[in-house]
Parts: C-alpha cells; structure tokens; sequence
C-alpha cells in the first residue's frame, strides 16, 4: 500500500514537433492532494490524459495505483475517476440515470449501486435533484453531478482536469468545499490541474509546470517561503523611468506585469516610504502583497501567469494547430 | 468555510462505501451493452416530437402519392388490387430508414456535447459500445416500423399475425444494417452538418431505387442495375413478398405483382436475400467497431 498512487518518470509527449511535455518525473502518495499548476499550453492537460490512459507517452513511464498506463490501460480505468475540464454528461437523462449508466460502464455491483449513489449525491448535495433533467441543472451542480459520478465505482484515484474553470466565484469556492469534504470522507488521492493560483492553496503539494517541463514541486507554504520577498506593484507617471531609477538608486529588477511595474523587495511596508523618497516619477498607485502562489510562479518563470498564458498558450496552441493541419 | 460543511454534516458522516469493481469479462460487455441500449429507449421515450415527425414522409408517401396515383396505376394492376398496398412494404421499409440513420447521429452528438469521452474512457471494449448502440438504434426504429405497421388495414393488408411476426424480424434486420451503417459513418464525421447532409443525400436515392414505389421487373438496364446494387432492394423485394402470399389472391396474381429478385435471370431465394443484408450488417458494424478501436 505504500506505492505511490502516481508515479512518472521521464515523461515525454510529442506532438510532431512541438514537445507538449518535455521530460518531467514526480511521485504522488497514496491520499494526497497533488495540484499541477501552470498557465493554459504548459502540458498540464497532455499529463493528465497520459495518466488517464487517454493518449500515449512518446517515452517515459506512468503509473497510476500501481499500473502502467500503457501495459495495463483497463486495470488503471478502472482504478481512475475523472471529471474533465469540459462537460461529459448526457443532458437528457436526469442525474440519477446518469450515475446509472456510468454504473453499469464501470461495472458497480448492483447490490451496493443503491447506497453508494446515495453517499455520493449526498456528498455533493445532489439527492434531492436526482429525479431532475441534467438540462435543469445549473453550470455549478453539473460539476458537482460529474465528480459524484468520478467517485461512483470508488476510485483510488480522482482525477480533476480544471475542475472550477468557466464557474463563477462563489460557485468555484463551493466546488471547494466539496472537494475538501470528500477528503475527510473517502480514501482517496486527488490529482488536479488548474491554472488558478488561489486554488492551488488546497493542495498538499503543487509542481509547477512551465513550457512542459517541471520548475518546482513542494507544499505551497514551502514554495512560498521560498521567495521570501513581498511583491509591489506601483503605478507611475512614466513607467520605463521610474524602472531605470529602481535599478540605478535601488538596484531593483522591475518590469511591467499586468500594466503595473512590478519587483520583490524584503519587507515591503517599510520600503515604500523610501520608494517615495527615491522615485523622480509621480507614484499615482501602490500595493504590496505577501508572497503568494504567483509570485512562486513568477521567481521560477520569470514571469506572471497571466502573461505567460497570452504568450506560451497562444504559441503552442498555433503551433499544434500547423502540426495537425500539416499532417 | 470548509469547516461550516463539514461540520454541520458530520453528524451523517459513514464510512465509504468500498465498491469492488470487477475484472473485465463477458459479464461486464454484456451489462454495458444493456445500458447504451438502454439509453437510446430512454432517450426515444422523452422525444416524441422525433417520433411524430418521422412518421410524417411515409404517411405522405402512403396516403397522399399512393391515392393520388391509385387511379393512374389502378391500369397496371389487377382489379381489386389497391395501389397502396402494392407500395405499402417499400413506405415500410422507408419508416425506419430515416430513424435507423438518424439514431446513429446520437453518436456525433454525443461526440460534441462530450458525453462519447465518458464511454471510451470507460474500461469495457469498444465493441460492447458500438453493439449496444446498433442495437438501440435498430429497436428504436422497429418502434417506429410498427407504428406504420399498425396503418396496415388502411392500405387493405390483413392483420395476420404471422405476416407481422416475419415483417417485424425484417424490420429489425433492416433496422440493425441501416444504424451500424450509420455508426460507422458517423465513427468518421465529426460534424452534426456534415452528417446530416450527408444522410439527406443518401435516403432518397436508396429509397427510390429500392424498387419501393415500382416492381423490380421490366426496367430499362440502367436501373436495373442500380436497384441491384442498392442494398434496401434486397429487404424490400423480401417485405413485399411476405404481404402478397398474405393476400386473399390467386397465387399466379401474387407472382405477377412480387415478381422478385432476379440476378440475370436467376431469381434469388428470399434467404438469400435476407442473408446480404444481414452480412452487409455485420460488415459495417465490425467496421465501426474497428473504427472506434482506432480513436484515442
């Protein structure tokens, strides 16, 4: 019981002749929590379809609860929940006839499909909808329906492509709350992309994934406390002079992320003042925010993930789409 | 805010159920293709708009064009002998034509609104999927068939029960051929469009060259030939038999109208006929399930 519930090593996928995942190796153990995070286009996707047995690898291993993805594809299915990123249900068929079908795919006994779809509706709030038409229901408790039916046949591990994407805040935090109440419940190891960097906070450990390789992989606190330094972000009356006046007078490296300029410095609060003091520009706006997830993302990549989304994403996507069209 | 949850649900908190799945096995292809046969009875039960509007065309073809040209034909065919019931099996065969075809869409639905991921990721074999999926379409359709079946006495066919026993079986044979045809197309095109064009392209011309409307017989050599090489000729000419040896009519004036099938001359038996059919079945389904083998 003590085999890791994911292990890869040496991974690879190519697509013509862009490499999706260029080389990556991680372990996952039994009852974790384990997020992958990276912008849209890093190879977050193309793993998790590999671990899922849903593409294969161009070299490299897998395995997930104890079987080769390639060698053994049906004993992992069968050991595997997934919710994907995009919806899977059938919208005619009310909640309930949906657990059902995908009972009898999975091959539940049907002495405990009863009470085991009961568990799983309750646990995502969904019972009292089970007689409703998926077509009633709304985007939030369709991804609830999805990971209720990814837990039906008790997975031992549970897969979750994006699983809030396209939500709205609220309902992304509920989507939370569930994921969180289903770990004190089931014994199980949670594997899951996202691109949010809030969410990422849930996790036990995160790997950070960037032009398809791994940059870093540890809990968030340590990751975290790793870059040590608050971010500030000002708004000047002249951008590029008051990063010239950064570097030369405080030997600051700056640059503009998300239309702001942007640095690390130790404790922030008490470099303001001296900011202010030092800079020839006119300061019109100033935060100061403590380390977080993206500022983790940020010290490995060198760049925010959203600017690296309206980059890489972008590239990748463009090149693949060449590849496919070429072929 | 976790806490909130999880604290006000702890007091029903129960151990997992631990849900042993089994290996795979016959037992478990067979219960998956019990459940996507399933689903398209259920799918077809809470669309009856789809079930009326495909009764609409052959209604048309077998009230509205068979009296219309009653009169007109009434000089080819024996006294008594109603127009209607001369084309009744071929507007038959056409009432699970569009349905059987069209069931098969499901798939490229299905492909688009996602729903397909959740069965090829499943660990059954795909073939279990395909086979449940034509045999869904073929009993949905043979609904429909039975629907116009009912008509019968309208277009002066008895209800006999042997004669409906044997049309239903072909039915169901036509029905079978016609969805995994349709299956395996749709294991190819991705687009709703593209389908639907491309189906609305085949129906009429494999209809009116079935020898539906007209007897096999007597035909210039062109047509001849392609009523030959349309496989719904060789379910109609079979139907069409069946109803007239049902017939209170002399067994000479059956030959005359149920002229069957002929290959140059040699008139092929009705199972033999029936046998093409049900190997043209059989082809495209193993091609489909070859077809989706092949995906992902």
């Amino acid at each position: 019981m003590s085999e890791p519930a994911v292990l890869v090593d040496g991974l690879v996928k190519r697509y013509g002749e862009v490499e999706a995942v260029r080389g990556i190796g991680f372990e996952v153990a039994p009852g974790e929590t384990f997020g992958f995070l990276g912008p849209n286009g890093a190879g977050k996707s193309t793993t998790i379809k590999i671990l899922c047995t849903l593409a294969a690898p161009t070299s490299g291993t897998a395995r997930v609860a104890g079987y080769d993805v390639v060698k053994n594809r049906d004993t992992v299915r069968r050991n595997i929940g997934l919710v994907f990123q995009d919806p899977t249900l059938d919208s005619y068929l009310t909640g309930e006839q949906n657990l059902r079908f995908h009972a009898d795919l999975y091959g539940v006994p049907r002495q405990q499909l009863a009470p085991r779809m009961r568990q799983v509706l309750e646990m995502v709030g969904l019972w009292d909808r089970r007689q409703a038409v998926v077509a009633t229901y709304s985007g939030g408790m369709k991804r609830r329906l999805e990971i209720a039916r990814g837990l039906l046949h008790a997975p031992r591990v549970l897969f979750l492509d994006e699983p809030t994407v396209g939500l709205d805040p609220q309902t992304r935090s509920s989507i939370w709350e569930y994921i969180n109440d289903l770990k004190q419940r089931e014994d199980i190891t949670i594997f899951l992309t996202t691109h949010y960097m809030d969410e990422a906070e849930n996790c036990d450990r995160i790997a950070i994934i960037d032009h398809g390789k791994i940059v870093a992989i540890d809990t968030p606190e340590n990751l975290k406390a790793s870059v040590g330094k608050d971010r500030v972000q000002i708004r000047t009356a002249d951008d590029q002079t008051a990063i010239a006046e950064l570097k030369e007078r405080f030997e600051l490296e700056a640059a503009i992320h998300d239309g702001m300029v942007t640095f690390n410095v130790e404790s922030g609060e008490q470099f303001v003042p001296r900011l202010f003091e030092g800079l020839s520009q006119q300061i019109k706006a100033v935060s100061v925010s403590r380390p977080s997830l993206d500022d983790v993302f940020m010290s490995y990549t060198g760049k925010t993930i959203r600017d690296a989304e309206a980059t890489a994403g972008d590239r990748n996507r463009a090149q693949i789409m060449a590849f496919r069209r070429g072929r | 805010m976790a806490i909130g949850v999880t604290g006000q649900q702890a007091g029903q908190v129960t151990e997992a159920i631990r849900v042993a799945v089994p290996d795979k096995g016959l037992k478990q292809d067979l219960r998956a293709i019990g459940i996507v046969w399933r689903r398209e009875l259920i799918r077809f039960r809470s669309d009856r708009l789809r079930a009326i509007t495909s009764l609409v065309q052959p209604v048309l073809f077998l009230f509205v064009l068979g009296t219309g040209l009653s009169g007109l034909a009434s000089h080819g065919l024996p006294s008594g002998i109603d127009f209607k019931t001369f084309i009744y099996p071929g507007v038959l065969a056409m009432s699970v034509l569009f349905t059987a075809i069209f069931s098969a869409a499901s798939i490229v639905w299905d492909r688009e609104f996602g729903f397909l991921r959740e069965m090829l990721v499943a660990p059954v074999s795909r073939s279990a999927i395909v086979i449940g999926k034509c045999l869904g379409g073929a009993t949905v359709s043979t609904f429909q068939g039975i629907l116009i079946l009912a008509l019968a006495g309208l277009a002066h066919v008895p209800y006999d029960p042997v004669l409906f026993l044997i049309l239903i079986g072909e039915l169901l044979l036509l029905s079978f051929t016609l969805t995994a045809f349709g299956v395996m197309m749709a294991a190819r095109i991705t687009q709703i469009q593209a389908f639907m064009a491309l189906t609305q392209m085949l129906v009429m011309p494999l209809f009116f060259l079935s020898g539906a409307l007209y007897p096999l017989n007597g035909l210039p050599g062109w047509l001849t030939v392609l009523t030959r090489l349309n496989p719904l000729t060789y379910i109609v000419a079979p139907m069409r038999h069946a109803v007239f040896s049902h017939l209170n009519i002399p067994p000479e004036m059956v030959n005359a109208l149920s002229p069957g099938l002929t290959w140059f001359g040699w008139p092929v038996p009705v199972g033999v006929s029936l046998g093409i059919v049900a190997v043209m079945g059989a082809t495209m389904l193993g091609i489909a399930i070859a077809e989706f083998q092949r995906t992902e």
